[in-house]
């Protein structure tokens, strides 16, 4: 009895110690990262923000290039991504709730969410990048193919499930009985949508914008490859441009003296709260509104 | 007059609800376009490139044609063993721990971890492990890299055990303590082994999910064209070999690149679809 009990003791220490271990990770990162970019933050301060020249040769580092490649990029999926992922909540969680059709399509969302970020990078750059590029002699911008265009394309496609299984939830939570009140006065589906679901489930709909919006912001290889490596700010939505990600990753490996590094470090701590902001304010925004239920 | 205006209304609401349901469908269905695309791409463009070389041989140097992405294979096997064996114990840990303790300050701090730690872009993750293995140990390694697939797998293990031993009843429980069965073999012989699909779905899941994963892996495991088992050296992995081979002028290597991303696919699709046949059929029921 006495073995057991010590046994007892001794389990209950373990899962203690590894839930502590699971909170202090989260610290700790935030730590080391603001430890590894200090000499950074010293050297630059506020200008790290407002610069515009990225010259390691000179050590000269500025971010805001590659933030505004990464707003503009993020942003423009985003708005690509929104009017598909609400059809196909729509579709899944009131039009068609069930049947093949619904099974087929809710297994493709599955199937797109599963493949790699690597895939979707391959394939926009051997598929995707070419068509675009006779889109852009079309129309009569430098056909360059990759750019800021075709990686929020790939970013749309690769955050449409995500926000489209949020949304699905969240429109599956609408009470039967308001539905049911709006048609018996004569209410359309249409009607019922505008006017029942999406007020109901407004503010979940948009809280899982926001979790996909700080998906797409850190969201690397695919860019990376797609998204043209350019230093300048971008002028256009076709232009080539570097996103916070997509400059980490290519440079990471290839930085030498400690200042350069400790910059792309700082960048990485950027991309670390912004994302956590958005992180934590899509899970309050869905947790008020099952409390609300 | 007024009967008019409102018969006219009711054809108006008519068409702009069945234009509605056009557009809603049409815009979900195209959807499964770019899906279709990508896997004929990676289909069509991979098998031709597949043979026994890319299985069995490792890369050739610039210039020599041929040769295969055999280490790459041997390395992701080794980064993701590794990961299952550090994250696995502490995740399921916190897991169980979660289940436990509905409520109290540690564990909702904790739920909001897990939460923020899933948002977390990998590339900061791979940031992380080279701060804290690659800086001290002054060299890249499979280690470092298995660090931060690990990292990565810990939130998706964590919320799977944690919610399917939440499915688990009470009752259960009960009769097992009522029999004088201490703690830790209740939850070890009785609430695990209920709840071990879950447990299971969200371990495939999640090393699904590390398989692809890229961007840790550039400045940990950093790749390396030998075929390496060490795990204090840079290692090769199939994710990395398919971005180094595609961002390649090479023709012969871009073409390696689309059978790797074949290999890939498979594996990592194979890995959902058991998820999916397990967490069917060995669903938590009472």
């Amino acid at each position: 009895m006495k073995s057991s009990n010590g046994k007892t003791i001794i389990f209950r220490r373990i899962i203690l110690l590894s839930i502590i271990i699971v909170c202090f990770l989260f610290l700790a990162m935030f730590i080391s990262l603001l430890v590894a970019s200090f000499p950074s933050i010293i050297k630059f301060g506020i200008s790290f923000f407002t610069g515009s020249t990225w010259d390691p040769v000179s050590g000269q580092f500025g971010a805001l290039p590659f933030i505004i490649g990464t707003l503009l990029t993020s942003i423009t999926a985003l708005l690509i991504s929104i009017p598909f992922a609400l059809s196909i909540a729509l579709f899944l969680g009131e039009y068609f709730n069930s049947g093949p059709i619904s099974n087929f399509l809710s297994s493709s969302m599955e199937l797109l969410a599963g493949i790699p970020s690597i895939i979707y990078g391959i394939w926009g750059l051997f598929v995707l990048a070419p068509v675009i590029r006779s889109f852009q002699l079309a129309i009569g911008v430098p056909p360059l193919g990759v750019g800021i265009f075709t990686a929020s394309i790939i970013l749309a496609i690769m955050i449409i499930p995500y926000s489209a299984s949020i949304a699905r939830e969240v429109i599956g939570m609408v009470p039967e009985e308001l539905k049911e009140a709006a048609y018996s006065l004569g209410a359309t589906r249409f009607e019922v949508t505008k006017k029942v679901i999406f007020p109901y489930s407004g503010s979940g709909i948009f809280a899982g914008i926001l979790l996909s919006f700080g998906r797409a912001l850190g969201e690397t290889m695919a860019v990376t490859m797609v998204i043209g490596n350019s230093y300048d700010i971008p002028n256009s939505l076709f232009s080539p441009a570097h996103t916070i990600s997509s400059l980490i990753a290519n440079e990471f490996t290839e930085a030498t003296d400690s200042v350069y590094v400790s910059s792309l470090i700082e960048m990485g701590l950027i991309l670390f709260v912004i994302t956590i902001i958005f992180g934590i304010l899509g899970r309050f925004t869905i947790q008020k509104l099952s409390i609300k239920d | 007059m007024k009967k008019e205006l409102t018969e006219a209304k009711l054809f108006i609401n008519n068409i702009k609800d069945k234009f509605f349901t056009v557009l809603i469908v049409f815009l979900s269905i195209a959807m499964v376009i770019p899906l279709i695309l990508i896997l004929f791409y990676i289909f069509r463009n991979g098998i031709m490139a597949i043979n026994w070389e890319l299985f069995f041989n490792i890369p050739k140097p610039t210039g020599e044609t041929g040769g295969g992405v055999s280490n790459a294979i041997v390395g992701s096997l080794i980064l993701i063993f590794f990961a299952c064996i550090i994250a696995l114990p502490v995740g399921i840990a916190s897991g169980i721990y979660l289940s436990e303790n509905k409520s109290g300050k540690l564990a909702q701090i904790a739920r909001v971890t897990v939460d923020v730690l899933q948002g977390i872009p990998s590339i900061v993750i791979g940031i992380i492990a080279y701060i804290w293995i690659v800086v001290p140990s002054k060299s890249f390694s499979a280690i470092s890299g298995s660090v931060s697939l690990a990292i990565m797998m810990l939130p998706v293990v964590i919320k799977n055990t944690e919610e399917t031993l939440k499915l688990i009843p009470l009752s259960l429980k009960e009769a097992a303590y009522a029999l004088g069965v201490p703690y830790h073999r209740v939850i070890l012989k009785v609430v695990l082994p209920a709840g071990l699909s879950g447990v299971l779905t969200g371990i495939l899941v999640s090393v699904a999910r590390i398989a692809g994963e890229t961007a840790p892996l550039l400045f940990t495991a950093f790749g390396n064209p030998f075929f390496s088992t060490n795990l204090f050296k840079p290692i090769e992995a199939l994710p990395h070999i398919i971005f180094k081979y595609a961002s390649s002028p090479y023709e012969d290597w871009q073409s390696i690149a689309w059978g790797a991303s074949l290999i890939l696919v498979a594996f990592v699709l194979f890995l959902n679809l058991i998820a999916k046949v397990v967490s069917k059929k060995w669903k938590v029921k009472f």
